[in-house]
């Protein structure tokens, strides 16, 4: 694999956000993912996503794990700092950036291998410490990067490329981010950029640890049929609840739906999400309710899609510990550095 | 004949773990401290909440020997399931402190030693009705019986209960009576003092008595930390326990309340080293603290950090390995663990503090050499300084002093076309230069991985790109040997062939055992090792000798085996000298190792053993 420079020219007319950046600004390196997989569409999104909010791009940091998943990060925003770091462990290494400097938006991007395997700790414990991020598993149910072996999200029952019926239970991690504590979760589908664009905005703009499982079919080892990962197959198994037509930052809201059809659910930064219900019984403000509803859908072998929970006060890791508003890593050193007055009484203390 | 001493002995409690003993036998040495006497205390204790036995040994030395030394002159047993151990480990000529409530037979005792019963039982019970007070005062009472028998003044124990009670009158005045109905009983009751005493000395100084552990956490505040990331493991939970208290003392923003540090404990020793790692990538500078255990989960992570060129510091407080081994006693077992910490080919800077002033010293100076040298950097504690109180030069800052952030790019220096390159190595010293995240706009961003890459970060597969960046790390690691703290050399009055090299907790030990070594006439030069990688000085060192021993408190002798490697040494120069039981090395030990050594070393000349 080689490392491909994108040409920087570009049109003079293309469209510009409201910071002057054209979409070329967000976009990375070429990608050297296969052909048509779905993980390149859930790059494309957080492109979008990126460029429509106008967000400096040098704001954001992206992290990831190991495996495909973990190298699209190269592949979007090319003026971001990004940290590719050990398999399984990338909640780890954005917990710690995030208490370095609160000011940035932090994207870890991982697979199904990398948070419901390897790293299924650190993705629980990411999320209950309620880490201001943007997590997001491109959920293929494979092993990609070592050829096709099931990976703990896969369904029992399904089966494999060379034929192998997977007999482990799979890992709903949608069901475990409620259970510890998301307060911003959600679930598309990687060939759904319509659906999955607007989560990933409402999902930056969400001060706390929102989570979005994308199911992302793997082109190469899980595409088949007896696949519970494949395109066709979430294609005829989708049970959207709602679809997110847009986010506003702070700027007025006009919404022309019919009344009753548009729910507006306000987020804590001053954001509002316009939500169009497609399920008049779903309330994406009842934890519990989501969560039976997940099991209920599930057991019927459907995959239940959009923004399942949106907690209205989320607090964040930060809050918890009552850290000061700057950043940690802008702190001087008389800030930091107690010095030798201080110092003499510690000792005397000590006699 | 009973031992007769003034200002020179051990005292050795036996307790029973959770019996309230700690206390009142920490108020018995720091009476000892503020008679102007120094002492070093040593906390012997099992893996355990309750219920098994517990040792505290007190070192009295007017000459100020602060290492362990082996043997006991007053045992204070107060532990039936330890008794028979207790009693035989009383130097002949020593002293048995008992409770004598009970009458025991004589077959329990010895006849080389003095037996002192006291009835603290039945004193207790007498005073007290409640269970749990007969139990507590029980160990006040007999530091009480203690101050009679070691003729210790009085009024400097009270001070210190009236320190220790401030502001609570009702408790101070409790353990005061019970203070006295020990001391007064056995100036009823006995002979005292006894030939164990104390007497009022001007041996301390303006010294301070603290744990290792609280003063490395010390100087991580100084040293600028606001990352620390932890999971609990003994003996190093108290050092990040400290550095929270600490922070709260000296990190509160005064106008808002707010901390001006984040402190988690993680789920595990991965997510604090990936803490750690993330806060540092970040320009915070992050600290975890551990144990060996901890050091082998944190080696994936440990590879990522040197290869990919993150400031981190760790803390790692040794015990007896390995797996669990022998959690709470002490050892300096990881070095080689840590040296070479992770898969492939990785090196790491090591400090060895010798105690805690220099525990805070390097504690500082870790955070400053890290991001100097964009790497981890190990702070290599052990048991016997982390989690005991030991008496230390007093802490010092310097207010001119100025963290060393290293080589950062500015966003200025960006915008003035600076070129950037992560890992170009544009002074030579194998150091480049690293943006933090969100520094500029367009400029200055690079990809992190622990996937090879070129000088600009991009990644490559290239056989030649992964050697050039593998060769500038060791160009790193040479630089790293001129900034780390230097050995310290300190030669016999004498020329002579023999050397010694030690390190960390080694060194009060050691000290003593060059007198009593000197004592019988033998010269050895002495050299402490502080860091690793080693200075120049170390080879110099050991090619102006023909043999060095090399003094570790592990099996397999660690560090000389890094010297072997790092320095290209011939192994038979280097003779091993260890101790690997758990308990701290001691001058006894250390002498008469090397002394038989020497011995066998010295080749009598063929004529005299004719004639």
């Amino acid at each position: 694999m080689t490392y491909v420079a994108k040409p920087k020219f570009h049109h003079p007319d293309l469209p510009k956000n409201e910071l002057g950046f054209v979409h070329r600004d967000y976009e990375g390196a070429v990608s050297t993912l296969c052909a048509g997989c779905g993980h390149d569409s859930i790059s494309a999104s957080i492109i979008e996503a990126c460029f429509e909010l106008s967000i400096a791009p040098h704001r954001v940091a992206k992290l990831s794990g190991i495996g495909c998943s973990s190298k699209t990060p190269t592949y979007f925003l090319g003026n971001s700092h990004g940290f590719n770091s050990v398999h399984g462990r990338m909640p780890s290494v954005l917990t710690g950036a995030n208490l370095a400097n609160r000011d940035l938006i932090y994207l870890g991007v991982s697979g199904d291998g990398d948070s419901a395997s390897i790293g299924f700790g650190q993705f629980a414990h990411a999320i209950r410490r309620g880490v201001d991020m943007v997590y997001i598993v491109e959920n293929n149910g494979v092993y990609g990067l070592t050829k096709g072996q099931f990976s703990a999200t896969a369904d029992a029952g399904s089966k494999s490329k060379r034929g192998v019926v997977n007999t482990d239970n799979a890992i709903d991690l949608v069901g475990i981010a409620l259970q510890v504590g998301a307060t911003f979760v959600a679930r598309s589908f990687s060939g759904d950029k319509t659906q999955l664009t607007p989560l990933i905005k409402a999902a930056i703009e969400h001060r706390g640890a929102a989570f979005i499982d994308v199911i992302s079919p793997c082109v190469a080892f899980n595409n088949h049929a007896g696949s519970t990962k494949s395109f066709d197959y979430v294609r005829e198994h989708n049970e959207s609840v709602n679809r997110l037509d847009f986010i506003t930052g702070r700027t007025p809201i006009k919404v022309d739906y019919e009344p009753g059809s548009v729910e507006l659910v306000m987020q804590h930064d001053g954001s509002t999400l316009a939500l169009r219900k497609l399920d008049s019984d779903y309330d994406v403000h009842d934890r519990l309710a989501a969560m039976s509803f997940l099991q209920h859908h599930a057991a019927k072998g459907q995959v239940v899609t959009g923004l399942l929970y949106v907690a209205p006060e989320p607090q964040d890791l930060h809050a918890h510990l009552n850290t000061v508003d700057a950043p940690l890593n802008t702190l001087a050193d008389k800030e930091l550095c107690p010095g030798s007055a201080v110092l003499d009484k510690f000792n005397a203390s000590l006699r | 004949m009973p031992i007769q001493s003034v200002n020179d002995f051990v005292v050795r409690f036996a307790n029973v773990n959770g019996s309230g003993s700690a206390s009142a036998n920490e108020l018995f040495a720091r009476s000892v401290l503020r008679m102007g006497i120094p002492v070093a205390p040593r906390n012997i204790f099992p893996s355990n909440i309750q219920g098994l036995p517990t040792w505290y040994e007190v070192r009295i030395s007017e000459a100020g020997h602060l290492g362990a030394r082996g043997g006991t002159d007053l045992m204070i047993a107060m532990n039936p399931q330890t008794w028979d151990k207790d009693v035989a480990g009383i130097e002949p000529g020593g002293y048995l402190l008992y409770d004598s409530t009970k009458p025991m037979v004589k077959s329990k005792f010895r006849d080389d030693i003095t037996v002192i019963g006291v009835p603290l039982t039945a004193i207790c019970n007498r005073e007290y009705s409640d269970p749990r007070q007969r139990q507590l005062f029980k160990n006040i009472v007999y530091v009480g019986a203690l101050s009679a028998l070691l003729d210790m003044d009085v009024g400097e124990m009270e001070k210190l209960i009236g320190e220790q009670y401030k502001g609570k009158e009702k408790l101070f005045d409790a353990n005061k009576h019970a203070l006295h109905l020990g001391r007064d009983w056995v100036m009823m009751n006995l002979d005292h003092p006894i030939g164990l005493r104390l007497k009022r000395a001007d041996a301390v100084g303006d010294r301070i008595f603290i744990e290792g552990n609280s003063a490395a956490a010390l100087g991580a505040v100084y040293g600028g930390a606001t990352v620390c990331a932890w999971y609990p493991i003994t003996p190093s939970s108290s050092l990040a326990e400290a550095f929270t208290r600490h922070c709260q003392r000296m990190r509160v923003d005064p106008a808002t309340k707010k901390n001006k540090f984040a402190i988690i404990q993680a789920e595990d020793e991965l997510a604090s080293i990936g803490i750690v790692i993330g806060a540092a990538w970040n320009g915070s500078r992050a600290f975890t603290a551990t144990s060996g255990p901890g050091i082998s989960l944190m080696q994936e992570f440990l590879g990522l950090a040197y290869f990919a060129e993150i400031p981190a510091v760790i803390f790692d407080v040794q015990r007896a390995g390995p797996s669990t081994g022998m959690p709470t006693r002490t050892q300096q077992t990881d070095i080689i663990s840590c040296a070479y910490a992770s898969h492939g080919d990785t090196k790491h800077v090591l400090l060895f503090p010798e105690d805690p002033a220099e525990a805070f010293e390097f504690g500082a100076a870790a955070f400053d050499l890290a991001d100097r040298l964009q790497t981890p950097i190990f702070v290599m504690l052990d048991l016997d300084i982390g989690m005991n109180h030991r008496l230390a030069r007093p802490l010092i800052w310097d207010d001119t002093r100025k963290l060393d952030r290293g080589k950062v790019m500015s966003a200025a220096a960006l915008e003035a076309g600076k070129e950037f390159g992560r890992y170009l190595d544009v002074d030579g010293d194998g150091i480049p230069y690293r943006t933090y995240p969100g520094t500029h706009p367009t400029k200055g961003s690079f990809f992190t991985r622990g996937t090879s890459r070129d000088r600009y970060a991009r990644y490559t597969e290239e056989g030649p790109a992964y050697a050039d960046n593998m060769q500038r790390l060791l160009r790193k690691f040479e630089t790293a040997k001129d900034l780390v703290p230097r050995p310290l050399q300190a030669n016999a009055d004498k020329p002579t062939k023999y050397g010694v090299i030690y390190f960390g907790s080694t060194s009060p030990a050691m000290d003593e055992a060059i007198d009593l070594l000197e004592a019988d006439g033998h010269a050895l030069d002495r050299l402490r090792v502080r860091a690793f990688p080693f200075h120049s000085s170390v080879t110099s060192f050991i090619g102006e000798h023909d043999f060095v021993f090399v003094v570790e408190q592990n099996r397999d002798a660690q560090l000389r085996s890094l010297v072997v490697n790092e320095c290209n040494i011939d192994p038979v120069r280097l003779v091993p000298i260890l101790h690997y039981d758990g308990t701290p090395i001691t001058a006894r030990f250390i002498a008469r190792a090397i002394a038989d050594r020497l011995d066998a070393l010295k080749v009598t000349p063929l004529r005299k053993v004719v004639s």
